[in-house]
C-alpha cells in the first residue's frame, strides 16, 4: 500500500500542479476579457457590462454558457477535419507554455512543520509518510517542468500556434477567413524574427536560457537596476512591440480587422469553435505578458524584499526560502503580469490600426534592424566586460 | 515501464502520421499529418532526456519550415482529385529509396545488437544546453562556421533572385504601376 503510494505520488502531485495552474491561469485569462470591457468603455466613456452579478463580476460565466449553448455550425464546403482541429490547435498551443512559467521561488522546507503533528494525522502509517511527503517537497520549485531551454520552449510552442489560424483560415473556405489566415501568418512569421533577436540580448546578459535562471540573474542586488529592462530597454520594446504583433492584437490586429475582412479567420467559427480562438488569444497575452515581465522585470523578483526581511528581523516570516517570501514574490508577479495586460487593453482603446504594407516595412526593414543592432552592441559589451 | 509506454504512445503517433501523410491525396492533409511526425518526434527526444534537440526540432520545422509548405499550399490551392500521371517514374523511385531505407534500419538494428551495451553515466550532460553549446564552438567549430557560411549564400541568393524578378516585374507593368503610386 504504501509503495503503491509512492509510486503514484509524483503523479498525484504533478496532476494535480497542472490543474491548479492552468485553472489559475484560465480563471485570470476570463477575468482579463471582462476588465477588458470594463476599461474600454471607461475609455470611451461608457459603464461596460454591469448586469450579471454586482458590478458584472459573473460575465465571464454568462459569457461561456452562451458559447457552450449557441448552436455550433460549419460552412458546407468547408474542409471539416481542419476545420475541428483548428481551434484545438489554437488553444492547446497557448495552454502549454504554462508548465515552464516560474510561479515564484523555491520554497526551502514548505511541509517540515508537519512532521511533529505526523501521529496525529490518520493514514500516516507506521514508516511515517507525513516526514516522507516532507523529505520530497524539500526545495518546491513554483514551476511545473523545470528544463533548462525553456526560453525556447515557449518560442517554440507559441511559433506552432500559428497554425490554428493559418488552417482555421483556409478550412473555413470563405474569402474573409483566408485573407485573415494568410495575414495572420505572414505576421507571426515576421514579427517572430524581431521577437527571437530581442530576447538574444537577455540570453547573452543571463547566460542561461532557463527562465528560473534569467530571473536569479535578475535577483542578486536590492535594486531595480539589476532588472534587465535597464540595460535591454531597447530589446524590451522591441520585444513589446513584436508581442502585440505575434498576438493579433491592436494595433496589429489585421488578421481581423472588421471594417475589411468582417472577422478574419474566424469568420465562419460559431458557438465553442469560437470561444477557443478567443480564450487563445487572451492566454497569448497573458503568456507573452509573463515571458515580458520574466526576461525584462525580473519576474517574481521584488527588489529589496530579503534584505527588508533581514532588516526587520522576520526572517522567519518573509525571508528567503519560506512560504511568506514565495507569497509576496508571487503576488509581485501576478501584479507585474496584470499591469503588461492592463496596458494591452489601453493601446487597443487609444490607438488606431495599421495598414498591412505599413505592417510589414514596420517589421522587417525598423523591428528587426533595431533588435539584431541591439544583439551586436549586446554581444560586444558583454566581451568587453567578462574579459 | 513509462518509458516504455510513451515511447510506443509517440513512436505509434509519429509512424501513423507518416503513413498519412504518404496516402492522402489532399497536400494539405500531407503537410499537416508532417506536423505531428515533427511533434511526435520532438516528444521522443523529450523522453530521451534531451529537451534542447526537442526544442529546435519544433522550432526550427513544425514553427518555421512547415508553416511555408502550409503558406504555399494555401496560397495555390492544388486540385486534389487528379494524380499526376507524368511524375510516375517517380514510384520507382521512391520505391526504390523505400527499400534502400528499410535495409539500413535492419542493419542498424542489427548493428545495435552486436555492439556490447556502453557503459552510460545517467549523469552526464549529454543533450544539455551548454554542453552542446561547449562542443559546438570547441570541437566541431568548422562544421559550423561551413553552415554558417553556406546559409548565408542561400540568403544572399534568395535576397538576389528576388530582386531580379521584382525588377522584370516591374518593367513589365511599369506604366500603370507608376502612377499608383
Amino acid at each position: 500500500m504504501e509503495q503503491a503510494f509512492k509510486t503514484a505520488f509524483p503523479f498525484i502531485v504533478y496532476t494535480g500542479a497542472i490543474l491548479l495552474a492552468f485553472q489559475g491561469v484560465l480563471m485570470i485569462v476570463a477575468y482579463t476579457v471582462l476588465a477588458e470591457r470594463k476599461v474600454l468603455g471607461w475609455i470611451q466613456g461608457r459603464i461596460g457590462p454591469n448586469r450579471v452579478g454586482p458590478w458584472g463580476v459573473l460575465q465571464p460565466f454568462a459569457d461561456l454558457l452562451k458559447f457552450i449553448l449557441k448552436e455550433d455550425l460549419a460552412p458546407d464546403k468547408s474542409t471539416k477535419f481542419i476545420y475541428f482541429i483548428a481551434p484545438l490547435v489554437a488553444l492547446t498551443c497557448a495552454l502549454l507554455p504554462i508548465v515552464v512559467y516560474p510561479f515564484g521561488p523555491q520554497i526551502r522546507d514548505p511541509l517540515g512543520w508537519l512532521v511533529p503533528y505526523a501521529p496525529v494525522i490518520p493514514f500516516a502509517g507506521e514508516e511515517n509518510l507525513v516526514a516522507w511527503i516532507a523529505e520530497q517537497a524539500r526545495n518546491l520549485p513554483l514551476t511545473i517542468a523545470q528544463i533548462d531551454v525553456g526560453v525556447l520552449f515557449v518560442l517554440a510552442i507559441t511559433s506552432v500556434g500559428v497554425y490554428g489560424i493559418a488552417l482555421a483560415g483556409w478550412s473555413s473556405n470563405s474569402k474573409y477567413s483566408l485573407m485573415g489566415g494568410l495575414r495572420s501568418s505572414a505576421q507571426m512569421i515576421s514579427y517572430e524574427l524581431a521577437m527571437g533577436a530581442s530576447i538574444l540580448g537577455v540570453v547573452l546578459l543571463a547566460g542561461t536560457l532557463d527562465l528560473n535562471g534569467i530571473i536569479n540573474a535578475q535577483s542578486n542586488s536590492p535594486w531595480y537596476m539589476r532588472w534587465f529592462i535597464v540595460p535591454q530597454f531597447v530589446g524590451f520594446i522591441v520585444f513589446l512591440i513584436a508581442a502585440f504583433a505575434e498576438t493579433n492584437r491592436v494595433p496589429f490586429d489585421l488578421p481581423e480587422a472588421e471594417t475589411e475582412l468582417v472577422a478574419g479567420f474566424h469568420t465562419e467559427y460559431s458557438a465553442l469553435k469560437f470561444a477557443l480562438f478567443f480564450m487563445a488569444e487572451y492566454v497569448n497575452m497573458f503568456t507573452v505578458s509573463v515571458m515580458c515581465v520574466v526576461l525584462f522585470l525580473g519576474g517574481w523578483y521584488i527588489p529589496g524584499l530579503d534584505y527588508a526581511a533581514r532588516g526587520l528581523g522576520m526572517e522567519a516570516v518573509f525571508g528567503v526560502g519560506t512560504i511568506g517570501y514565495a507569497v509576496i514574490s508571487h503576488i509581485g508577479f501576478l501584479l507585474k503580469i496584470f499591469f503588461f495586460l492592463f496596458l494591452y487593453i489601453w493601446v487597443r482603446g487609444t490607438l488606431p490600426r495599421f495598414r498591412f504594407d505599413q505592417l510589414m516595412s514596420f517589421g522587417w526593414k525598423f523591428l528587426l534592424p533595431v533588435a539584431i543592432g541591439n544583439v551586436i552592441v549586446t554581444i560586444v559589451i558583454v566581451y568587453f566586460l567578462n574579459r | 515501464m513509462i518509458s516504455t509506454v510513451l515511447f510506443f504512445l509517440f513512436a505509434g503517433v509519429a509512424i501513423s502520421c507518416g503513413v498519412s501523410m504518404v496516402v492522402h491525396r489532399n497536400p494539405l492533409y500531407s503537410a499537416v499529418s508532417l506536423i505531428g511526425v515533427f511533434v511526435a518526434l520532438a516528444c521522443l527526444y523529450v523522453t530521451l532526456a534531451a529537451p534542447f534537440i526537442a526544442v529546435t526540432q519544433i522550432l526550427v520545422y513544425a514553427g518555421a519550415i512547415m508553416v511555408l509548405v502550409i503558406f504555399v499550399i494555401m496560397l495555390l490551392n492544388l486540385d486534389e482529385d487528379k494524380p499526376l500521371d507524368r511524375l510516375r517514374y517517380l514510384y520507382f523511385v521512391g520505391g526504390g529509396l523505400g527499400v534502400a531505407l528499410l535495409a539500413q534500419t535492419f542493419f542498424i538494428y542489427y548493428a545495435v545488437l552486436k555492439t556490447p551495451k556502453p557503459d552510460f553515466d545517467a549523469s552526464t550532460t549529454v543533450g544539455n544546453t551548454m554542453s552542446i553549446g561547449t562542443a559546438m564552438y570547441t570541437e566541431y567549430l568548422l562544421p559550423v562556421e561551413i553552415v554558417g557560411v553556406m546559409l548565408l549564400m542561400a540568403i544572399i541568393g534568395a535576397v538576389m533572385l528576388v530582386r531580379k524578378s521584382e525588377q522584370s516585374r516591374l518593367d513589365a507593368v511599369s506604366g500603370q504601376n507608376v502612377e499608383e503610386k
